[in-house]
């Protein structure tokens, strides 16, 4: 009898531990953030190891953002058209295109980019300080490894992900341009002229704000992943290490798309 | 005697279900180099973690200078850390930065020395350790024995007080070996800071130790002198001990010093004897320590090394020459009475002077002196050990002289 009842609870209990270990990690993972947060205004500050950081996360990031943000500019131009056409209201397109990329493809795309470019080379690099013991050695040293590795990263991922959001927004806008006016024969006026009264501040402001969130999201998940790959069950060495990028990859992808959610029921 | 430095009391660590540390007690004082020996996975590295608090002991407690570890507030532990230098096994060398710039971190990021002092006490460290050509390139572009002199410089540049070397010596060969060894006993002597060493290669770093400690099983059933451990009763000492006479030195080839002097009591202990004289030669290398400095490291290691092998290659057909110390080398002369002995030796002198390794041309950047002195003894009636080598030592002479030559005031 008492076997049956364990093997109904089984699946119940197996649910629960996993949810129990979800929050646990979850927890670590903002104590973590506010360690590495507070260590931002230890003097003296980090500002060349930070700008470093700002020059590999945003600036080598451009390219790949340029390029992303103008095709799905462009491919909002065609599908928004062959929607658009069908109700007469074409000439709406340059609201359409705007106002999709800064309140919504924008900041998300941007992340997601990042995470695949930055956010698994900073797993990998700090995994690999962790297993190599270059983490303990800072530690021999007196050297906060967090403050050393993980502050500045934070810091450059919130000025870098507004920054490149932005720019995305604006290459997709220019994107949408190519593909309606040039392409499809969308009047050149009518595309630009809708955008402006249609863009509200707001979305502009909630652009931004998505955008530090998940700046703070991705550089927390990537480098906390780094940081512990050594604590990882099932994996030691190279191994761990790739384990502990994809868990960084996959985690803050997902995390991205879910507080993206819950951020745009705020603000709407 | 002086009051401890560290004492572990009691130290118990398990990693599961496995006792790696089992109520290990150990006394390390100030200024001593002490070398924990022990075979691998008996945890040296856990023990040493353990000192610089990378591990917290489940039980017992770690003592520095008579206080407690535990009981320390955030700012004692940390004035002791800043004391504390430790070199990894891997040497843990930061992949993305230079060589330069790994041996300037602990001063970037601990001192307020601005970037010009910072720069002349790095260059300083480079320079010591013969690293000046790879300065600006990365650990993975530098060979194994560099990386671990980058790991020592990086370890010393930040002056501390003690210092912790976990396997210094591992996956060097036997020249490298010495030159590692030789430059911590060279900078220990210069700086004088404690140094806790975990090895396992004897006889090499008993050379350098004046402690030693033996760790087995999770414990340490001996710690004394390199002297008593020799003279240690203890089962697991003696294993040890009778482990270390087969092997020969690494770096010369020859025999051990506790080899060789098991041979000679024996010898001299034979009832027969008095009808086979035997002699004894004593080579002792005189200011190696200004060939480390005017030179290099690597020289000075090259020049034992040479001395040893030609002896080896030359007369030692019964396999009666041992590495005494660091810088004297032993040779028995059997069936040879003090005559035939002058001889062999004059023959090898006539040989040695002709190398080009103690010819003072070979060196023309430097001006530094050096010597091979030698002393002959002939194994008399009731004559003990001590007594042959005494007089072998005092009858030494001097075989091949070099003299500093001032290139630029001659040219």
């Amino acid at each position: 009898m008492a076997q049956a009842t364990n093997s109904i609870f089984a699946p119940f209990s197996r649910l629960g531990k996993l949810s129990i270990a979800f929050l646990g990690e979850l927890g670590a993972i903002a104590i973590f953030f506010i360690h590495a947060f507070a260590l931002i205004f230890s003097l003296p500050l980090q500002v060349s190891k930070t700008m470093q950081q700002v020059f590999f996360i945003g600036a080598k990031s451009i390219l790949i953002i340029l390029l992303v943000g103008l095709f799905t500019g462009m491919v909002l131009g065609l599908q928004g058209y062959y929607t658009l056409v069908k109700f007469g209201s074409e000439g709406v397109l340059g609201a359409v295109v705007a106002l999709s990329l800064i309140r919504e493809l924008g900041p998300v795309m941007t992340a997601l980019m990042i995470i695949a470019r930055a956010g698994s080379s900073m797993a990998a690099e700090i995994g690999i300080m962790r297993i190599s013991e270059q983490i303990d050695a800072l530690e021999t040293m007196d050297i906060n490894p967090i403050r050393f590795l993980v502050s500045p990263r934070i810091v450059a991922s919130l000025i870098s992900f507004p920054l490149l959001t932005a720019i995305f927004n604006v290459i997709g806008i220019v994107g949408g341009y190519l593909s309606g006016v040039c392409l499809l024969g969308i009047n050149s006026g009518i595309y630009l002229n809708r955008i402006e009264p249609n863009v509200a501040m707001q979305d502009v402001r909630g652009c931004f704000i998505k955008a530090f969130v998940f700046g703070i999201i991705v550089a927390t998940i990537c480098c906390y992943q780094g940081y512990f790959t050594h604590m990882r069950p099932g994996g030691f060495g190279a191994k761990g290490v790739s384990l502990a990028t994809t868990s960084a990859v996959v985690l803050s992808c997902v995390l991205v798309l879910v507080v993206d959610y819950v951020l745009t029921s705020f603000l709407l | 005697m002086t009051a401890p430095l560290i004492e572990l009391k009691n130290v118990t660590k398990r990693f599961g279900e496995k006792t790696v540390l089992d109520r290990v007690n150990l006394t390390i004082f100030e200024g001593d180099i002490t070398t924990i020996i022990g075979k691998s996975g008996e945890g040296k590295s856990v023990l040493l973690k353990h000192i610089i608090g990378l591990l917290r002991p489940d039980e017992g407690e770690i003592l520095f200078n008579g206080k407690q570890l535990k009981g320390m507030t955030r700012k004692e532990r940390r004035s002791i850390k800043r004391q504390v230098s430790y070199m990894f096994q891997n040497n843990a060398l930061f992949d993305s930065l230079t060589v330069f710039e790994n041996i300037a971190l602990p001063l970037r990021e601990k001192t307020r020395l601005d970037e010009d002092a910072i720069r002349i006490k790095v260059m300083a460290q480079i320079d010591q350790m013969e690293l000046s050509e790879v300065t600006d390139k990365y650990p993975s572009q530098i060979s194994g024995g560099m990386q671990k002199r980058v790991a020592l410089a990086r370890a010393l540049v930040s002056e501390p007080k003690i210092i912790l070397f976990d396997e210094p010596t591992a996956g060097l060969d036997p020249l490298r070996k010495n030159v590692v060894l030789s430059m911590i006993a060279r900078h220990q002597k210069k700086i004088r800071f404690t140094a806790i060493l975990v090895s396992h290669d004897i006889p090499d770093v008993l050379f350098i130790s004046n402690r030693v400690a033996i760790i087995d099983d999770g414990r340490i059933p001996f710690q004394g002198t390199p002297m008593e451990l020799e003279q240690s009763e203890n089962p697991v000492v003696q294993q040890f001990i009778k482990g270390q006479a087969s092997l020969k030195d690494e770096l010369t080839g020859l025999n051990t010093r506790r080899y060789i002097e098991n041979m000679l009591i024996q010898e001299m202990g034979r009832p027969d004897r008095l009808q086979e004289s035997f002699s004894i030669v004593m080579f002792t290398i005189e200011n190696l320590e200004q060939i480390n400095e005017h030179i290099g490291h690597i020289a000075a290691q090259q020049i034992i090394q040479f001395l040893g092998t030609l002896i080896k290659d030359h007369f030692d057909t019964a396999d009666t020459s041992a590495r005494y110390s660091q810088n004297e080398i032993l040779m028995i002369l059997p069936h040879t009475g003090l005559k035939k002995a002058k001889q062999v030796l004059d023959e090898l002198a006539t040989d040695l002077q002709k190398q080009e390794i103690f010819q003072a041309e070979s060196y023309p950047k430097a001006c530094f002196s050096f010597s091979i002195l030698a002393g002959l003894a002939e194994a008399g009636p009731g004559m003990d050990l001590d007594s042959l080598i005494g007089q072998a030592l005092s009858h030494q002479k001097n075989i091949v002289h070099l003299e500093c030559i001032k290139h630029g005031e001659t040219a």
